[in-house]
């Protein structure tokens, strides 16, 4: 490390190289692992946003879906920001039942009988993400898919391969 | 009487040149030290490097292609280390094996191995194509060496990734050319995120060791000549390990801080 580097390290211009090196692992990783392509990750985030706004308001802006990988399993992970509850939010209207039901679950978890107390009159919005393993967040569940359908699709790529 | 196992060990990283074949000859050398009658199994035909490591170029008569066409026998073929009669090495043969070799090819080598030998070090050809494939389905179980950097590790990850599919078991890990210092500063990938990515069980740490490339010049493994440098340890202990002994893993943050490490230092400061 030069005394540049140290420099810059300590005024917090430059990060330690071996942050990022971590970072990018784990994001590459987690591709290849999952064998998802950025098109097909593109589409089901926009099926996904589409579905659980429906039911909230979500901050567009913040939105993060993104893959992430842990002990060899990889998880979805959505953070989906929620201004506020759509009052119609009814579980009859929907286009696509098992989607539908899940953003149901999202929206009852989340919106009305939000789990932090005061959280609904404050001004900044909330967030259901599924990195907090929070009880009484089980919309972060229904975003993630279980550890075995995973793996199935990890082996069936590497047999393809 | 019982039957003796012979434990198939597959060594393998992916990516080349990141010390497949100087643990396989260091590894090698430690286990018949210990008692351990151990063969080495060269699997990389294309490009064959293992007789070189250990000193063993100049004997080789007949190679593991003449045992599988059957004209010589296997003990014709396998070359016996002087120093260390626990330790025979079987040669890779012509690269253009590569094209009738099959997977049944290398079963039938450790088949033939099993009896007179407790373990089998395969030591893999880089790549996951068919060298890669041969190799495996020779093996039982698998020790996977990688650097901290990240090529080394995304493609150790991939081949982990076969190793599971092929029901490998164990797979261990062995992190190579680790620089403390480095490590220390977070200019490297720490020990702690190579084995959290990769979610493997530490084998061993060998830290970046000049003594590696002299001992490979001489062809005479770290771990033959009783050398103290860190690397030689480091073998010594992954040895001890796969044999079930319970050594302590090294620190990397106390690395090279004692007193004796800054004496050794000290000892091999270049004056001219």
């Amino acid at each position: 490390m030069t005394l540049r580097d140290t420099i810059n390290r300590l005024l917090g211009l430059q990060r330690a190289s071996a942050t990022t090196a971590r970072e990018r692992l784990q994001l590459v990783l987690a591709h290849d692992r999952s064998d998802l392509n950025p098109e097909l990750l593109e589409q089901m985030r926009r099926e996904i946003l589409e579905v659980v706004s429906r039911y909230v308001e979500i901050d567009f802006d913040e939105v993060d879906v993104s893959l992430e990988t842990e002990d060899r399993v990889t998880a979805l992970v959505a953070n989906l920001p929620i201004r506020r509850a759509k009052a119609v939010a009814q579980p009859g209207v929907k286009a696509n039942p098992s989607l539908g039901e899940k953003a149901a679950d999202l929206a009852k978890a989340d919106a009305p009988a939000s789990p932090e107390p005061g959280a609904a009159s404050r001004p900044e919005p909330e967030t259901a993400t599924a990195t907090t393993p929070e009880p009484g967040q089980p919309a972060a569940e229904a975003l993630q898919p279980g550890p075995t359908a995973e793996t199935a699709s990890r082996e069936s790529s590497q047999n393809l391969s | 009487m019982t039957p003796h196992q012979t434990r198939n060990i597959l060594i393998c990283s992916g990516k080349g040149g990141v010390g497949k074949t100087t643990l396989t000859a260091n590894l090698g050398i430690a286990l018949a030290r210990q008692g351990v009658r151990t063969a080495v199994l060269d699997a990389d035909f294309g490009l064959r490097n293992l007789d070189l490591l250990l000193g063993l170029e100049n004997r080789i008569v007949f190679t593991a292609q003449e045992v599988l066409a059957g004209s010589c026998r296997l003990e014709q073929a396998l070359v016996k280390h002087k120093q260390e009669p626990n330790l025979a090495l079987l040669p890779a043969g012509n690269p253009r094996m590569l094209e009738w070799l099959k997977p049944e090819d290398m079963q039938a080598i450790v088949a033939m191995l099993a009896p007179s030998f407790d373990v089998v070090l395969i030591d893999c050809p880089a790549g996951i194509e068919d060298g890669f494939k041969n190799a495996v389905s020779a093996a039982q179980e698998a020790i996977v060496i990688t650097t901290p950097e990240v090529s080394a590790v995304r493609d150790a990850d991939r081949v982990i990734g076969l190793l599971n599919t092929h029901g490998i078991k164990p797979i261990q890990l062995v992190l190579n050319r680790v620089r403390p210092k480095m490590m220390a500063n977070q200019e490297m990938l720490s020990v702690n995120d190579v084995t959290d990515i990769l979610a493997l069980p530490l084998l061993g740490l060998v830290v970046e060791d000049e003594q590696v490339i002299v001992s490979t010049n001489r062809g005479e493994p770290l771990t033959l000549t009783g050398s103290r440098s860190p690397a030689a340890l480091a073998y010594s202990n992954v040895a001890r390990r796969l044999q079930g002994e319970d050594v302590p893993l090294p620190d990397p943050a106390k690395m090279g801080r004692g007193l004796r490490a800054k004496l050794s230092r000290l000892i091999k400061t270049k004056i001219f």
